[in-house]
């Protein structure tokens, strides 16, 4: 009960501001719109086998996703920097309970931002089984766990002045090497790279829009390792932070 | 309440930090024991050692050495069980939430939540109520931050230096709700540099110079601890150096125009200050007040720590 008010003002904070409608919602919707748009008739982009709308779909969904749960390390280095968290440290409020309503928030604006853009993907001839929505979703939001570790790692790192150009680099640096922008060509250096990183994995999630059947191992592993080395660090980068009183 | 008997104790507590490579000592050696109902100020000058002290105490700090209790627990333990409310020196309030939403997050954290409606009164922030936080005034936003302290409807209410950023009106209401408070029997202790609030506001006062404790009981007894004088007068262009060394006159202070003698003899203090400084004016003599009494402890403890040295 505690969590659960906790984590509904965490929301309508999010909501009432502007930066995660802009940042996380609108800037992606417009660009798929813009890349995906011209593009609508090509049914097999450079021979991936899946469609110019599907695969921006997908790739602008990880994009804006990416995005929001990254926010919610803005949110708390903001927060930091005006003593909010050592106010909230003179609560009976857990640290968990805290961490669950941001993750918790994050997911929901990611939540919101992918099916955005499924609606305007199906109205941009998108098409799959009813069920593969669903379990695209699922993907997506699993492919989001190591970015989520990301956000609050980050936030406890870095500084309010910082920590937005941060998410926004990361953001871009991860979108453009895991694909969002183009596919990733089948091999070389760059593949290599792009085979190594969550953010690849998220927008490969397309495929099973396609018939395919979700990740190979090799991706599965991509996003558990990085999900728990994130997750481990953003536990010391809290740990260190409350130390300093 | 069950516990509730044992207030709050500090036992032996120091904190050093580095800075500049060499340490310093935030706060050496303190030993305060405060009975539940009390309302105690804290006092120093800046630096003395007061957010140190509250922030060892509220656990945000581990203490060096020594040990807190609050009501027989370790302060996690009471703040869990939410008996504390507090309101630190420096902090803001997050935003897009209005003063209602964000006292209605805040009570959620708490077992036996003030009701909204009475925080709202006790602090003024009625009329403040449904704007957002980040359209309040500095004097806002602090009685907000007093309101999230009392939400919690604690036993136990720690203020650093909670009026600093009030105007007038606000600072007389503030003062206003923490007697009802103080009668109603919570354990008040708060930090401050103005001596006139510890004089009128606590039934003790702790005097905290260079972090250690130099004195420590009611204030009425702080002031007869010093029987002294003081001499104020208008003087430009004299350094405080040269007063301080009249007869009669333990310690000098300068104030823009105006200066200030802590005596122990002000007789012969004002014939030296008027015979070497006839420019002098506008003198006034007053008993000691718990500023005098201030400075003069103040001035006790820099003169054991230079022995010392």
């Amino acid at each position: 009960m505690t969590g659960f008010v906790f984590t509904r003002y965490e929301l309508l904070r999010t909501i009432r501001n502007r930066r995660f409608l802009v940042f996380s919602l609108a800037f992606p919707l417009l660009l798929y719109v813009l890349v995906a748009g011209p593009s609508r008739q090509v049914h097999d982009l450079r021979h991936t086998g899946v469609s110019a709308p599907l695969y921006f779909m997908v790739g602008l969904a990880a994009f804006g996703a990416m995005n929001a749960v990254l926010a919610v390390g803005a949110r708390i280095a903001a927060e930091r920097s005006i003593g909010w968290n050592r106010q909230l440290r003179l609560t009976p409020l857990s640290p968990r309970t805290y961490f669950r309503a941001k993750v918790v928030t994050g997911y929901l604006m990611a939540l919101a931002t992918i099916a955005a853009l499924f609606v305007v993907g199906a109205s941009l001839g998108v098409r799959m089984p009813a069920l593969r929505w669903p379990e695209l979703t699922v993907m997506l939001l699993v492919g989001l766990l190591p970015f989520a570790a990301l956000g609050i790692l980050l936030g406890h790192l870095l500084t309010a002045d910082s920590v937005g150009p941060a998410v926004g680099g990361t953001t871009a640096l991860f979108a453009l090497l895991g694909g969002v922008w183009f596919p990733v060509g089948a091999d070389g250096v760059l593949h290599a790279v792009a085979v190594a990183l969550p953010s690849y994995w998220l927008v490969q999630a397309g495929r099973v829009g396609v018939g395919g059947h979700g990740w190979s191992a090799a991706g599965w592993l991509v996003v558990a390792a990085w999900a728990v080395a994130l997750a481990v660090a953003a536990r010391v980068g809290y740990r260190r932070d409350s130390r300093r009183g | 309440m069950v516990g509730m008997a044992a207030g709050i104790e500090l036992r032996g507590m120091c904190k050093s930090f580095r800075a500049g490579g060499r340490t310093v000592e935030a706060v050496c050696d303190l030993d305060v024991a405060v009975a539940p109902g009390e309302t105690v100020a804290l006092l120093g000058p800046n630096g003395a050692g007061k957010s140190t002290t509250i922030e060892m105490l509220l656990g945000l700090l581990p203490p060096d050495r020594g040990s807190v209790s609050v009501f027989g627990r370790p302060p996690a333990r009471a703040i869990a069980e939410g008996a504390v409310g507090a309101m630190l020196q420096t902090g803001g309030l997050i935003s897009d939430l209005t003063v209602r939403e964000l006292l209605t997050m805040f009570a959620s954290l708490y077992p036996r939540p003030l009701p909204l409606a009475e925080v709202l009164e006790l602090t003024g922030t009625e009329r403040l109520a449904s704007r957002l936080t980040q359209q309040l005034s500095g004097g806002e936003t602090q009685r907000v931050r007093f309101a999230l302290a009392l939400v919690a409807n604690p036993e136990l209410l720690v203020l650093d230096e909670p009026t600093v950023a009030m105007d007038v009106e606000a600072r007389r209401e503030f003062w206003q709700a923490m007697r009802a408070l103080a009668a109603s029997g919570k354990t008040i202790l708060f930090a401050t540099h103005y001596l006139e609030e510890a004089d009128a506001y606590a039934d003790r006062a702790l005097l905290l110079a260079r972090g250690r404790l130099v004195a420590d009981g009611p204030t009425s007894e702080i002031k007869a601890m010093v029987g002294g004088r003081t001499i104020r007068a208008t003087l430009p262009g004299v350094p405080a150096e040269a007063l301080g060394r009249l007869e009669g006159v333990t310690r000098a202070e300068r104030r823009g125009e105006a200066i200030v003698l802590v005596c122990t003899d002000s007789d012969a203090a004002i014939r030296a200050l008027l015979a070497t400084f006839p420019a002098a004016r506008d003198i006034e003599i007053r008993g000691a007040g718990l500023e005098e009494a201030f400075l003069r402890l103040t001035a006790a403890a820099d003169e054991r720590e230079a022995i010392a040295a």
